[in-house]
């Protein structure tokens, strides 16, 4: 059992917690996985190091309540046990040499750039960050993308808070003005990185892109979470949980990578109503 | 009664689920021998002085032994004797593939069938299982510390082996539950969950730590587990990554390595009414493959509800590996084999004029072609060939490919010094030794997709050579 030393709602859909997992937090880096399980027969799923704490032997996560087990999650309170807590896994974030980088995040996607900016800019490497959310409301860790970052962009989709529009439009204004970067590095939703590793190509910029597919084991075991590369016009199968979950962005199939990750939408939606009709039955 | 011969050619079936019924359900689809059955089938043994059946055994259970129990009603003492060589008896009296093992070798099957020796070995753990008070014999410890990575049957062997032995034994794993391929992939119809819990208890009480939610290569190194004191470590981290078939579409929704669908199943007991992890359920299902893996993903699907499913294999009858007890099930229950056919493309849908259609990427069809066999390769298997233009689609939405798997990176990537061959398999010495020091080394690891007793067996010969390797330093 793992104890749960910290929750924080970071907005009213994400949520952040630190967990006591000593043997994973000596260990963990940016980029990396755990996988978790909230109860017995709970579900496993995959989150990304939002941070971690070594002395204290904690690991931060934080999460988007986008389904059944999310939402069981949340109902956690500090001082309460989650069942399971694994890893770390995955390859973690390659920062090694780089001098110059542009991190762009998109919603939750934030708290994973986030351990990243902050590993480059301890390393002396100039950051610039650009997130992105849809409304004022959703906004999270502007603070802490401050303090990591050289120059930062605010976007909000419709204008509530920082400039209005996508994560696109500083990065285009930037390569435009002939900005240079050594690598650009986005996590948030497939669609959102997909249009970022398009504005990327054009300058010739390396790209790397966090991929989130869906996963059981996480440990190389069950193939679920394979996505296909495009090398030199081949295709080539690789999986998520051992080689990425970062990976060069012009070799990934975004279109079938979507494809993929909607498999379960329908079972994930009933099973989300189910999760929300059984709390709001406890609470009358 | 002891001295009396059973000389029925024929061997006492096995009861079982009614093959209607036992489509429908999980429940165990073999039931076990009564206490009669047994003596009458231990009867049939001839007890042969140069007991050919015991080299047919790989960890070598003192077969002709074991029966004179209980031909004498003496169950717990017939436990007693292969309690001495296995420390599963319950799981290989029923996932063994007797047949070409012990049974193989039994004068009886010259002239009729072989003394039913799985089916007794099975009787034998069930009935202590059933009637002993769980008490173990207290083990003197010597002072040793081993790890062992992975507590599926190689590593579960090896512990239990050097517990007996005194060792202090800590067993890492890396999913939340201890057993390995026993709970994630062998489903519950075959060997329910309860018994590898049992078996895992047994080893808890005779002192084996089990750490869930390791994984070493990861959260611990090797070479840390040497830092915390462990004197050796055995690695039996077992099969890893799916082999896919490299054809077009195996990335649509529907396609699944028969290792995901069976954790899914199992493991995440997706088989329950109300699970919390999905699976496809339903329709018509096309299993890819003829092992023991491919029966037993075949065998969940029609238990999960599919109308139809398939097992398209590329060889014949004759070369198709499953166990027979397993294909002869599958056959009862209505699987339909497609013998002598290979998949050359999985089909998907595509709505060309709405992006959003929630169909868009899930599985159609698999197109196949017929083979036929061609001439003989080195090891005498006659090699499959395609027969040219024979394509068809067979109408399927699930696909589950079950070819075997790649030994997992995850280990090999973080030990310095262990070596491993071209196929990623671990390289090991005969009596399990890896290139590196104190480190061994067994099961699916080593060898690639094996059996469940030979990972046993290599766990049995590890574990003695890690005794002589940790009392020689």
């Amino acid at each position: 059992m793992y104890k749960i030393l910290k929750k924080k709602e970071l907005n009213p859909t994400v949520t952040m917690m630190e967990i006591y997992a000593p043997f994973v937090a000596k260990k963990a880096e940016p980029g990396q996985f755990i996988i978790l399980r909230v109860d017995e027969n709970g579900e496993r799923i995959p989150l990304t190091v939002a941070g971690y704490d070594r002395e204290k032997g904690s690991v931060k996560i934080i999460f988007q309540i986008v389904g059944a087990t999310t939402k069981k999650l949340n109902m956690k309170n500090e001082g309460e046990y989650i069942a399971d807590f694994a890893g770390p896994l995955g390859v973690a974030t390659r920062t090694e040499g780089l001098k110059k980088v542009c991190i762009v995040g998109g919603g939750v996607g934030c708290a994973i750039a986030l351990p990243v900016a902050q590993k480059l800019s301890e390393s002396g490497c100039s950051v610039t960050s650009i997130i992105g959310f849809r409304t004022k409301d959703l906004l999270i860790l502007e603070d802490e993308f401050k303090n990591a970052s050289d120059k930062l962009f605010v976007m909000t989709d419709d204008g509530s808070y920082g400039r209005r529009g996508n994560v696109c439009v500083p990065l285009n204004e930037m390569f435009d003005a002939g900005e240079k970067f050594d690598m650009v590095i986005t996590i948030g939703p497939l669609i959102m990185m997909k249009f970022v590793v398009e504005a990327t190509k054009k300058t010739g910029i390396p790209c790397t892109v966090s991929m989130n597919p869906i996963m059981i084991d996480g440990t190389g075991m069950c193939g679920g979470c394979r996505l296909t590369l495009i090398k030199d016009g081949k295709r080539v199968t690789k999986f998520a949980c051992v080689d990425g979950p970062d990976f060069n962005g012009y070799e990934i199939d975004f279109d079938e990578a979507m494809e993929r990750g909607a498999m379960y939408r329908d079972f994930e939606r009933h099973a989300y109503e189910k999760t929300c009709n059984l709390f709001s039955k406890e609470a009358e | 009664m002891a001295g009396k011969i059973n000389m029925n050619p024929k061997r006492n079936p096995m009861p079982s689920q009614d093959a209607a019924l036992r489509g429908k359900n999980f429940d165990e689809v073999t039931l076990g021998y009564s206490e009669e059955t047994a003596i009458d089938e231990a009867l049939r043994c001839l007890s042969c002085k140069h007991m050919p059946c015991v080299s047919g055994c790989p960890v070598n259970i003192h077969i002709p032994e074991f029966i004179q129990k209980i031909k004498e009603g003496d169950f717990e003492g017939a436990y007693q004797v292969i309690n001495k060589s296995s420390s599963l008896p319950a799981v290989c009296g029923r996932v063994c593939p007797q047949e070409v093992q012990c049974e193989a070798k039994c004068v009886r099957g010259i002239k009729g069938e072989s003394v039913g020796i799985g089916r007794l070995e099975r009787f034998v753990a069930d009935w202590h299982n059933a009637h002993s008070n769980g008490a173990v014999e207290k083990i003197e410890k010597n002072g040793h510390k081993a790890a062992v990575v992975g507590s599926g049957p190689s590593g579960l062997t090896c512990a239990g082996d050097l517990a007996k032995k005194g060792y202090d034994v800590t067993v890492f794993e890396a999913l939340h539950t201890a057993g390995g391929v026993l709970v994630y992939g062998i489903p519950e119809f075959r060997l329910p969950k309860e018994i590898v819990k049992k078996e895992v208890e047994n080893l808890k009480k005779m002192g084996v730590k089990i750490e869930t939610n390791i994984i070493i290569g990861k959260t611990l190194t090797v070479d840390e587990l040497f830092e915390m004191g462990f004197e050796a470590v055995f690695i039996g981290s077992g099969a890893g990554l799916p082999n896919f078939m490299g054809i077009p579409g195996e990335s649509y929704n529907g396609v699944y390595s028969a290792n995901e669908f069976l954790t899914r199943s199992n493991l995440m007991k997706a088989y329950e009414s109300d699970p919390v992890t999905p699976i496809m359920k339903g329709g018509k299902v096309a299993v890819v493959g003829g092992g023991n893996v491919a029966m037993d993903a075949a065998r969940s699907a029609l238990r999960l509800g599919a109308e139809k499913v398939y097992i398209v294999y590329r060889r014949s009858m004759e070369e198709l590996p499953a166990r027979k007890e397993e294909v002869e099930h599958a056959i009862e229950e209505g699987i339909e084999f497609m013998l002598l056919n290979n998949p050359v493309e999985i089909l998907g849908y595509h709505n060309p004029n709405d992006k959003r259609d929630p169909k868009n990427g899930f599985v159609t069809g698999m197109k196949c072609i017929k083979m036929e066999l061609g001439e003989p390769d080195e090891q005498g298997r006659r090699r499959p060939v395609p027969i040219e233009g024979s394509e068809f689609v067979l109408d399927v939405d699930t696909v589950i490919i079950s070819i075997g798997t790649s030994p997992n990176p995850l280990i090999k990537s973080t030990t310095k010094g262990l070596d491993v061959n071209k196929r990623g398999g671990i390289i090991i010495e005969e009596n399990g030794a890896t290139t590196k020091d104190g480190v061994y080394a067994g099961g699916d690891a080593v060898t690639g997709a094996a059996t469940v007793i030979s990972a046993m067996g290599a766990g049995k010969i590890a574990a003695k050579a890690i005794d002589e390797y940790i009392q020689s330093k």
